[in-house]
């Protein structure tokens, strides 16, 4: 029996259940000390003078630095750019410590060591910091008309432009039957994982080299970052991302000021030194995404079919940019979609404002991308006098056309070519099961009732499994257990389990038998990191590979061992034995032993050292996963409450290793999407400052909030990996808001108003219903 | 105070009850995830009902009885409750776990009719950004009519 | 996210209390503290002292005085015990329908009815019931006991009429027939939020079951203290029980005026109050004219 494709349990549950998972601020080594940071209270200002006195004065406080003092922190560091591009422009990233200058409100100015986290936490509000003010930009218009930059020594906010498309727009446009034009602003919100960002950085005893534990996305990238900001050498720093991450989401991917700070910290002192943020910090300095504003327009022919599409679209970099400009690249590479768009232009604008830098979240830019498109098609339909469902139709690519080719570059430098997927059948299977036929009497009866009814639908195509590459080490120990080893680090999302369960296929064993180590630089040297759906596709291809290569070492040193032909060896529940002559065998842990060889004897057979392997899977570029969402809703006319009564999510995400586990990608990727669509917002006043600082302001779904995902899978496998997988951790979250807020706009149809922003809030579909002229509203 | 059984002195009373559970005892499944009792991952039990261990001060705690995710070790409704999930699969990251199974299995413990509605309620202060809850939701209904309670 | 360094009390006496409120500068009194322990983790609050009063003897507790016919509730009665009271379940179910929206079960279970009302945030459902329940709350001192009609309890966003050296130590709600009709209704963005608007009802019919004899209708989230509709009261007071009644009286919740913010503007919570008016005022009636055993969770 095979574990791929089965309900398998995860292995990472009974600790997580008794309290004994282990996360970040759950490791406490001895003389472990704290540090809490003084952050700056304004959006944008000149440091003029900062006093140490006070805080180094409090009893029990070790140390307290600024950029300027603290030891090895180089004069003028800043953080590393991660992803460069020719189109930037302003390529600004953060200083570690502030240097002279803040641009944005919880930028760390100085730090404080103390004994203990609530003596830190007192001295860190004792540093007295005198501060110029300079004009904050609190968002994307003020940043394109404000006439104020957001780095005092910049002319202006744009950081980068750069266009994106193929084909002969004006033409397009030129020939159009219909035309329908829009300005679309998908809002920001946080990633907001439940647990917040940790450090912790252990010396050794001679104070030489540094092991950091991170609660990241991308231990590599910490490690290549502490490197290169404190000239560190390699050998000397060790980052390993604790084995519970209590979810990442994205902003747990790039590199903090943290981050290199307390390993800093660490040797300045010579002890472990552990920060914890606490979520007033991760609402003021964790990134966050999805600010955008899109003004496009959509040309068709007289049938609804696509001809082009075109206009700009304004990103918000926040204040710094340190995935440069990764994000509104994705954006404007995934606004195609499932469509047949025969021309496509976007003109896109980074600029910088004195918010919280924005990185990928959940999504990471095509959310909005796909809310630009499925809300023009909606407009256009309605403009045509098509059904929404037929504009579609009518649209999406065949399946006959795969793989197909977009006439994009994706952000891998590869072109955007879909590899499978059958998006007809997908669309249909949806409205099939939301009944979207029989919506419409749906519709009609809840009227009579005083009820209104809506329904929207949204389809994404997303690339996936993201190279270069993600490795793993497969080994045999002499104890016959498997150890996996992968640089992948895991934040909920079931690495022990399905990794182990790729292992256990390829070598025929129980998936007890096998151990998966992750996140760990000190046994895997290079990796890349948890994000964009990447990891099934390439750290699972590669265990796979690595797998494969063990057993058949296991075979070769069997047949060498057992003096037989390699072709009359079998594998089975961790032995191996003469094809047919039961009793013949050896079990793993016997061949591991030999595997590991004997002083001064000769390899059997003249096999290889080691039942071992090691693989770094390279996809030839993204594989596409896509997926098409229906909602239906119902608004209580009076209080402009909005209930989501049933949510169709169909899904292909090729083949699938555990169910259970993309059932739950889904769900919570869900989830995410109505936090978007409909509570979540993250305000920033017109002096840059952020309102929404707690949970208490920023509305996170709660159980009751969330509908459950009525999910239908498909399964288009790719040739792209070995295993025919795709990523699956996004699909749920990217088109959610798109279909939501169709579904609204559909409810409130008799008013005529078209509604291009989210999150949409009760007091909006209000007004909307009670007093709104019929046009669009915006945010 | 009493946690989970066991007699606890030499605390700072000013201490938040959080602080002294985790840090004091040692005991790190409680959680902090919001601390100002929006989130709940710091849930545990004072004198059998839940609380946020962040608004509570230790010397409010002093003469009671604290049960935390490691008490309900031994407790049966939380065995039935963590095999539930188990077979659910309800949980991705498990950070907000420790919590949700305070608050769940309080509600098992005392409530006859155990409805979906019940549940969703009961765990309302327990904020979980990875699963949706549907499957939260799910395991704790599955365990509430293995006991008898579920309507 | 830590508390900042304070002498901490705990002192076992509402006299002891008392003394320390009139001695200490700087003292804050915590109970529940579902308000204070956000504020004090958050830094907001940065009192020299806290005085906890949750072990004081005698601020617990419900008593009922049926000669005056009024329930006393202790200040530090824990808003769980009032959610779960099978008496006032029974003779006063306004109370604890209205608890049942307040935050979660944890915030309940340590939740005081005396720290909301000391906290008087603009949207407490528990205001909300003082206000229409027309409560009268003590305040103590070393000086005196004195009694402070909810009425006058409230001077502005998040202040009261209390001093520094007083303390809360019980309400009286004057009781209503038994029978009588209640509602508490509120909007908010999500289970336990604080309440955009809400509106607390109790209603008494006359013994025809046709008229009303008087009614009471409150509501907060409109401005920094609770209002009390006394228009509408006066419109349904002896007047006839039917839902033209109701809508017109639940109607001048629109000449109200109110403060909006960024999540709810002046216009929508007026429009929410008719709405949770209306619907409360309704669903009193249903309560007076088909009286039902609440159930107790």
């Amino acid at each position: 029996m095979s574990y791929f494709g089965n309900r398998v349990q995860r292995r990472e549950d009974p600790a997580l259940l008794t309290g004994h998972g282990r996360f970040i601020a759950d490791h406490q080594p001895p003389g472990t000390v704290h540090a809490a940071f003084t952050r700056s209270p304004l959006a944008h200002a000149r440091i003029r003078s900062v006093d140490l006195s006070a805080a180094r004065a409090v009893p029990g406080v070790l140390a307290v630095y600024t950029h300027d003092d603290l030891p090895g922190l180089p004069k003028g560091a800043r953080l590393p750019l991660h992803v460069p591009n020719a189109a930037i422009t302003k390529p600004h990233t953060q200083a570690p410590l502030a240097d002279g200058e803040v641009c944005f409100a919880g930028e760390a100015v100085a730090v404080v060591v103390a004994e203990n986290s609530y003596v830190a936490e007192d001295a860190a509000a004792l540093v007295a910091v005198e501060y110029d003010d300079l004009p904050p930009v609190s968002d994307i218009e003020s940043a394109l008309n404000g006439g104020h930059p957001s780095h005092a020594d910049d002319a202006d906010n744009v950081a980068a432009q750069l266009t994106v498309g193929y084909g002969d727009v004006d033409t397009a446009f030129a020939e159009a039957a219909h035309v329908v034009q829009a300005t679309l602003k998908p809002h920001r919100g946080g990633g907001h994982a439940m647990e917040c960002r940790g450090v912790l950085a252990q010396p050794d005893a001679d104070g030489h080299n540094l092991t950091v534990r991170s609660g990241t996305q991308a231990p590599h990238l910490v490690k290549r970052s502490i490197m290169d900001v404190l000239g560190l050498s390699g050998d000397q720093v060790r980052v390993i991302a604790p084995p519970d991450v209590g979810g990442g989401f994205g902003p747990k991917a790039i590199v903090y000021p943290e981050d290199i700070i307390v390993p800093a910290l660490a040797r300045a002192l010579g002890r472990p030194v552990k920060w914890i943020e606490d979520r007033r910090e991760h609402f003021l300095c964790t990134t966050q995404e999805r600010d955008q504003i899109w003004t496009v327009e959509m040309a068709l022919n007289g049938d609804g079919t696509l001809r082009g599409l075109r206009g700009t679209m304004a990103h918000d970099s926040g204040a710094y940019l340190p995935w440069g400009v990764i994000m509104p690249y994705i954006s404007a590479t995934t606004t195609p979609g499932p469509y047949v768009l025969p021309a496509y232009q976007l003109h896109v604008t980074c600029v910088l404002t004195n918010t919280v830098p924005t990185t990928p979240v959940r999504g990471a830019g095509r959310p909005q991308a796909v809310f630009a498109i499925e809300r023009l098609l909606d407009q256009a339909a309605d403009q045509i006098g098509l059904d929404r469902a037929d504009i579609r139709r009518r649209n999406l690519i065949p399946a006959d056309q795969m793989p197909y080719e977009v006439g994009l570059t994706y952000r891998d430098g590869s072109p955007v070519i879909y590899d499978s997927g059958d998006y007809p059948a997908t669309l249909e299977a949806g409205l099939e099961r939301a009944e979207y036929t029989s919506f419409a009497e749906r519709q009609r009866a809840g009227r009579a009732e005083g009820r209104l009814l809506g329904i929207g639908m949204a389809f994404y195509v997303e690339g996936t499994g993201l190279g270069p590459f993600e490795g793993a080490a497969v080994r045999v120990q002499q104890d016959g257990r498997i150890v996996v080893q992968t640089s992948a680090a895991p934040q909920g999302q079931s690495h022990q389990t399905v990794l182990a369960q790729l292992a256990a296929d390829q070598l025929g064993v129980d998936i007890d038998q096998v151990s998966v180590v992750t996140g760990d630089t000190a046994t895997m040297p290079i990796g890349i990191g948890t994000f964009a759906s990447r990891i099934a596709v390439n750290a699972g291809s590669s265990v796979h590979v690595a797998a494969r290569e063990v057993r058949q070492k296991i075979v070769d040193l069997a047949a060498a061992v057992l003096e037989v032909d390699a072709k009359d060896v079998e594998l089975a529940d961790g032995e191996v034995q003469v094809a047919g002559v039961p009793g013949s065998g050896r079990t793993f842990g016997e061949l591991a032993r030999i595997a590991q060889g004997m002083p001064g004897f000769s390899m059997p057979g003249g096999t290889a050292p080691g039942l071992m392997a090691d693989s770094y899977f390279s996809p030839k570029r993204s594989t596409y996963a896509h997926g098409f969402h229906v909602a239906e809703i119902e608004i209580d006319p009076e209080t402009g409450a909005v209930d989501i009564i049933h949510y169709v999510v169909v899904h292909d995400c090729g083949k699938v290793i555990n169910p259970m586990v993309v059932d739950g990608q889904v769900q919570g990727g869900l989830a995410h999407g109505v936090g978007n669509a409909l509570l979540e917002v993250m305000r920033y006043d017109t002096s840059a400052q952020p309102t929404t600082t707690t949970f208490a302001d920023y509305l996170l779904p709660e159980a009751a909030d969330v509908p459950v995902a009525d999910v239908v899978h498909l399964e288009s496998p790719t040739d792209l990996n070995p295993l025919g997988i795709k990523g699956a951790g996004e699909g749920g979250t990217i088109p959610a808001a798109a279909a939501v807020i169709a579904a609204i706009e559909n409810a409130v149809a008799e008013t005529g108003v078209r509604i291009n922003h989210h999150p949409v809030t009760p007091a909006e579909i209000h007004h909307i219903l009670h007093t709104a002229a019929p046009a669009e509203v915006s945010a | 105070m009493n946690v989970n059984g066991t007699a606890v002195t030499g605390y700072d009373a000013g201490a938040r009850l959080l602080d002294v559970i985790r840090e004091h005892l040692g005991l790190r499944g409680t959680k902090e995830g919001c601390g100002v009792g929006e989130c709940g991952s710091c849930t545990v039990l004072l004198d059998g009902e839940p609380v946020c261990s962040c608004l509570v001060l230790a010397g409010q705690a002093e003469g009671r009885e604290v049960t935390t995710v490691e008490g309900l070790a031994s407790c049966p409704a939380g065995a039935r409750l963590r095999e539930q999930l188990v077979d659910h699969q309800a949980l991705q990251c498990g950070y907000c776990i420790p919590g949700v199974m305070v608050s769940a299995t309080a509600h098992l413990s005392r409530t006859e009719e155990v409805t979906e509605e019940s549940v969703r309620t009961a765990i309302s202060g327990n904020l979980c950004r990875c699963t949706g809850y549907t499957k939260l939701v799910s395991a704790v209904l599955t365990a509430a009519s293995d006991t008898g309670a579920h309507s | 996210m830590k508390p900042p360094p304070f002498h901490y009390h705990d002192p076992r006496t509402v006299e002891d209390t008392l003394h320390l409120l009139s001695e200490l500068d700087d003292a804050k009194v915590i109970a529940g503290g579902q308000s204070l322990m956000p504020m004090l983790n958050m830094r907001l609050a940065q009192p020299g002292h806290l005085v906890d009063i949750n072990r004081v003897d005698g601020l617990a507790g419900i008593g009922w005085y049926e000669p005056e016919q009024v329930v006393r509730i202790g200040a530090a009665t824990r808003q769980r015990t009032i959610e779960k009271d099978p008496d006032l379940a029974r003779r006063y179910p306004l109370l604890p329908e209205a608890i049942s929206h307040i935050g979660h079960f944890q915030t309940r279970n340590r939740g005081t009815v005396g720290g909301s009302l000391a906290h008087l945030d603009a949207s407490a459902e528990l205001v909300a019931v003082a206000s229409a329940a027309e409560a009268t709350l003590y305040a103590a001192s070393t000086r005196a006991v004195r009694a402070i009609p909810m009425a006058d309890f409230p001077r502005g966003h998040l202040t009261t009429d209390l001093t520094s050296d007083e303390l809360l130590v019980a309400i009286d709600v004057p009781l209503w027939p038994d029978g009588h009709g209640y509602a508490f209704e509120e909007f908010a963005r999500r289970h336990g939020d604080f309440a955009l608007v809400a509106a607390a009802v109790l209603l008494e019919l006359d013994t025809t079951h046709r008229s009303i004899r008087r009614c009471r209708v409150s509501l907060v989230g409109l401005g920094p203290a609770p209002i009390r509709l006394t228009k509408a009261e006066e419109l349904l007071n002896g007047g006839v029980a039917d839902d033209d009644a109701l809508r017109s009286a639940a109607a001048l919740a629109r000449n109200l005026s109110a403060v909006g913010d960024d999540a709810a503007p002046a216009e929508y919570r007026l429009a929410l109050a008719e709405t949770l008016v209306r619907r409360g005022l309704r669903r009193a009636l249903r309560r007076a004219t088909q009286p039902t055993t609440p159930e107790v969770n």
